[in-house]
């Protein structure tokens, strides 16, 4: 230990001791140097970003301009319920004010604009870029300028709908140790784009894979092809949504049944949000999140995907890279 | 999303949250945003600052205060509507008894320690209420859903056992740090800061190994004119060279042992003590005896560092002399505490200096104190993914969906694809003496073993009561409680002295007896069996209870003991620990005088409050897992997990 140079202050040895333990000193001064990026603050971003400044990231950037609404505040546990706190403000500015006094060892500020409109010189600042409630083009285009960097910038992005939720992870080219037993192997992953991921040939992947994936997929094209905004969809789409997984069925050859209407159904109803799935989810973004940075544990590849229905948390690898 | 008449469920139900720690604060925020208004939350402990890197609730300004009062308030800064209750008591306090439970729908368990679980899995089986029980270590956890009747209880499968080391393990041959930092900690700190009159475990060799036992008492006394320097030096020579000298000469316990090396002060440091100059004229003019550090007055700063044998030794030496200089008063009536630096530092330093007698790695002081105050590892991140799934098998429970009910797991390592790996849950255990009303039986000599034997052993020890009442037939043998007329603790204290066949009403072979906890509602009966000899080694209690789920030894990986890494889900996945409790030392049998001679067989064990879970039987990588693709995407577990088959809930 005490590799690194700087040592943890007395204070950060203190607060952090019990995760300390988990990680080990070396993570932690690793987290403590780290520039983390979010947008779109809705409840599982919003537990993410809790999870992450309890952990000690160096800093955290918060970018979302949206007024508060109650709806958007439905799971929502940073911005109190006063309106003579919260009016005129932002999401971003209200949560920043509370994610500050979680920790003050992590500087948390926000970063006013559209998330589409920013460079690729933006994102140079981070190590790990978190984006949610944003169009697929917008999802695309920010992953595709984190991997025109020189230096890795990790992508992620999480979104969840009714009781499901999905988190896509692109660390580009990664390689970290893996201990097993008395042994570390060196382990290389490497990473498909969001773009190139969502492009892989759905008859190409393993019977098995999650149907959850194959039904946000259909959503997701929904909402391109309607021009809708993301998240504004109800149960009255489910018509068209049934037609057009027909078409996308029959392209893709694969059964229908793979993309069950029920769960369709469900992920069209997405405006309010449930709270237990945003925990779960923002806690295993979280936990992937501080794996990268630290270098320690294996991160998953590509795709996880939580359907509270059936309890299960699933990772599924959705790429051709290897194949 | 929940449905309308889920919400409405929610809106009209009452939940008693246990626990207001790492789980707790997660819970507690995630139940006030899926739409539960009533919350009642108890919990004895005020925050600290090792809680604020997960228990989100709580700020610095908060440390010291109540647990459930703070974390009341902050959910009602975003909740400001919903009605939260809470409670800064012991769960066991006899107010929250099987009425109090009575009131609400469900139970959401937060807890650390197998005692309290234990406790609220009886009350809830006694009131009928439904508990959701959970747990995490690192990034391991697991929820749990138990329903009287309809899924097995918290105590229905065997709960891991305290982790023991063999007494001889300890004083004579350690293997293993942990060893050391016991025989540091619980005989050696114990034996000069402790209370004298307790028993301990210390080989106590006096300079003459033939000589008498009124000499060996006094090694460890300070003599009323000893200098402080020369104090220190004569009791680490004596426990680290001379007590090895003299473990050495029994020739036959190193045969297949690396042999120890006796350390002396006058080998490892310089003959005369070294002035550390200006250090000691600050440190006497410290007024708060609870910031004293050896380490300070050393000039040692970083916590991570390994220190050498040298400094290890400095260290050691210090802390004694800042104990007899600065905390004198506590002296003799001192307890470990991790919490207290110096009895850290001092443990820290005696387990290194006999880790390099016996040749075993050193380890830092924030290792040590990690072992020696069993801190549990802790992240925000697993805690609220299991609040997360607690919520959701809440509203299961709610809604009465009893097919839904899910065990889940949270892994570290993914196990078939999944991180997050839910399992049918199983049916009662129908021998389970707490949720069924299967009798025990115990094997016992009735002419020798006392009342007392059987109550500290078995009943409190075994069974978890703690308000026990006993009966064979209609006499009552023996009672606890505050009502007792005088008459009553007067003939109970007289039983408690007897042996079990000349109490008034005989108990010998053949008898039933009745043990009652009242306020845990539980009542199972014992059959009595009479038997004359017991193994020392193997039944230590001298008594042997059978048809009671005992606890499952979990020593068995090679990894090093506190090392998280050592976890994984082929091994067990450790129950909820969560807080930060102390190692707490049974100290079980007193001597037993056998042919004349007498020996001591004592256990030391280490009860950590980390303890593990309850279904360790069947942990998903173990056993096989079937996906029944045609039906549902339910995970069944389908491998060997007792000898008594068990059946899924259908």
């Amino acid at each position: 230990m005490g590799k690194e140079g700087e040592e943890l202050t007395e204070q950060e040895t203190a607060i952090y001791d019990r995760q300390i333990r988990v990680w080990g000193v070396d993570a932690q001064r690793r987290l403590s140097k780290s520039h983390i990026f979010v947008s779109g603050l809705r409840g599982t971003v919003i537990e993410f970003c809790k999870n992450i400044v309890l952990a000690g990231v160096g800093s955290l950037t918060l970018n979302d301009d949206r007024l508060v609404t109650e709806e958007l505040l439905s799971a929502n546990f940073l911005v109190p319920s006063d309106e003579n706190v919260t009016r005129g403000k932002s999401l971003a500015e209200l949560c920043c004010e509370s994610l500050k006094d979680f920790n003050p060892m992590v500087s948390v500020s926000v970063e006013k604009g559209d998330l589409a409109s920013f460079d690729v010189e933006f994102f140079q600042k981070f190590d790990a870029v978190v984006i949610s409630c944003c169009s697929l083009l917008t999802k695309k285009s920010v992953n595709a300028k984190c991997r025109k960097l020189p230096r890795r910038v990790t992508f992620y992005t999480v979104e969840c709908r009714d009781s499901c939720g999905e988190i896509f992870v692109d660390l580009q080219d990664y390689s970290y140790s893996q201990k097993k037993n008395e042994e570390t192997i060196e382990c290389q992953l490497q990473y498909p784009s969001f773009e190139e991921a969502i492009a892989v040939p759905w008859r190409s992947l393993p019977k098995r894979t999650s149907k959850l994936y194959f039904s946000m997929r259909v959503i997701e094209r929904f909402e391109v092809l309607g021009n809708r905004n993301p998240r504004d969809t109800s149960a009255d789409d489910l018509p068209n949504v049934l037609k057009l997984r027909k078409e996308l069925c029959e392209a893709q050859c694969i059964n229908e049944s793979q993309i069950p209407d029920p769960l369709l159904q469900r992920l069209l109803v997405a405006r309010v949000e449930f709270p237990p799935v945003c925990a779960i989810i923002g806690g295993v973004l979280g936990q992937e999140v501080i794996k990268a940075i630290s270098g320690k544990g294996d991160p998953l590849k590509n795709f996880f995907l939580f359907d509270a229905m059936d309890g299960k948390g699933i990772i599924e690898d959705i790429s051709n890279i290897n194949s | 999303m929940a449905s309308e008449e889920q919400l409405s469920t929610i809106k009209g139900a009452k939940v008693l949250m246990v626990g207001a720690g790492g789980i707790g604060c997660e819970l507690l925020k995630t139940l006030a945003l899926s739409g539960f208004e009533d919350i009642h939350i108890i919990d004895m402990d005020t925050i600290e600052v090792s809680n604020l890197n997960r228990q989100f609730l709580f700020r610095q300004k908060h440390v010291g205060q109540s647990k459930a009062k703070v974390a009341r308030e902050a959910v009602l800064k975003f909740r400001p509507h919903i009605k939260i209750t809470p409670y800064h008591a012991n769960v066991k306090d006899p107010e929250f008894n099987v009425d109090f439970f009575k009131q609400f729908n469900v139970v959401l368990n937060g807890l650390d320690n197998l005692d309290a679980r234990r406790h609220v899995n009886r009350l809830c089986l006694a009131s009928g209420v439904p508990l959701v029980e959970s747990g995490t270590t690192g990034f391991l956890g697991q929820v749990t859903v138990h329903v009287k009747g309809k899924t097995e209880c918290y105590e229905c499968q065997s709960k891991p056992a305290p982790k023991t080391y063999p007494v001889c393990t300890i004083t004579s041959t350690p293997s293993k740090f942990v060893h050391c930092i016991v025989w540091a900690k619980d005989l050696l700190f114990a034996k000069l800061f402790g209370d004298k009159n307790q028993d301990n475990d210390l080989n106590v060799h006096s300079t003459d190994a033939s000589s008498s036992s009124e000499h060996a008492e006094d090694v460890f006394v300070r003599k009323a004119d000893e200098d402080i320097e020369q104090y220190g030096r004569r009791i680490y020579d004596h426990v680290f060279g001379y007590n090895i000298e003299v473990a050495l000469r029994n020739e036959e316990t190193w045969k297949s042992r690396n042999k120890p090396r006796p350390l002396y002060t006058r080998d490892v440091l310089p003959p005369r003590p070294v002035e550390q100059n200006g250090n000691k004229d600050k440190a006497s003019t410290t007024g708060d005896p609870s910031s004293v550090s050896a380490m300070a007055s050393l000039g040692l700063k970083n916590p991570q560092d390994l220190w050498s044998l040298r400094e290890n030794s400095d260290v050691f030496l210090e802390a004694l002399k800042l104990f007899f200089l600065k905390r004198e008063k506590e002296i003799g009536q001192l307890g470990f505490d991790k919490d207290d630096q110096l009895a850290v530092e001092f443990v820290t330093s005696a387990a290194n200096i006999r880790a390099a007698s016996f040749g075993i790695p050193l380890h830092n002081l924030f290792e040590a104190k990690g072992i020696a105050g069993n801190i549990v590892h802790a992240v925000a991140t697993t805690n609220a993914i299991i609040a997360g799934l607690i919520v959701l098998e809440a509203m299961k429970v709610l809604q009465n969906d009893v097919k839904s009910y899910r065990m889940t797991y949270c892994l570290e390592h993914p196990s078939r694809k999944m991180l997050l790996m839910p399992v049918q849950p199983f049916e009662p255990n129908k021998s389970c003496y707490v949720c069924s009303e299967t009798p025990l039986t115990l094997e016992i000599n009735t002419h020798r073993s006392k009342l007392r034997d059987f109550v500290d052993k078995i009943v409190k020890a075994k069974l978890g009561m703690s308000l026990p009442l006993i009966m064979h037939g209609v006499a009552l043998l023996y009672e606890v409680g505050d009502d007792l007329e005088e008459v009553e603790v007067t003939n109970y204290a007289a039983n408690l002295d007897k042996v079990l066949s000349e109490l008034p009403s005989p108990v010998t072979g053949g008898t039933i007896l009745t043990v009652e906890d009242l306020r845990q509602e539980l009542k199972c009966s014992v059959n009595i069996k009479h038997r004359e000899e017991f193994d020392e080694e193997k039944e230590p209690d001298g008594m042997v209870l059978s048809g009671w789920t005992p606890a499952l030894a979990t020593e068995k990986n090679k990894t090093s003991d506190n090392d998280p890494s050592s976890f994984n889900a082929s091994q067990t996945v450790p129950l909820e620990p969560e807080d930060d409790d102390e190692i707490e030392i049974i100290n079980k049998d007193p001597a037993i005088l056998t042919a004349g001679k007498k020996r001591k067989q004592s256990d030391i064990s280490v009860a950590a409050n980390s303890e593990i879970s309850s279904v360790t039987g069947e942990i998903p990588t173990k056993s096989k897992v079937e996906k029944d693709d045609s039906h549902s995407d339910i995970v069944t577990v389908d491998g060997n997990l007792d000898t008594n088959k068990k059946k899924r809930v259908q």
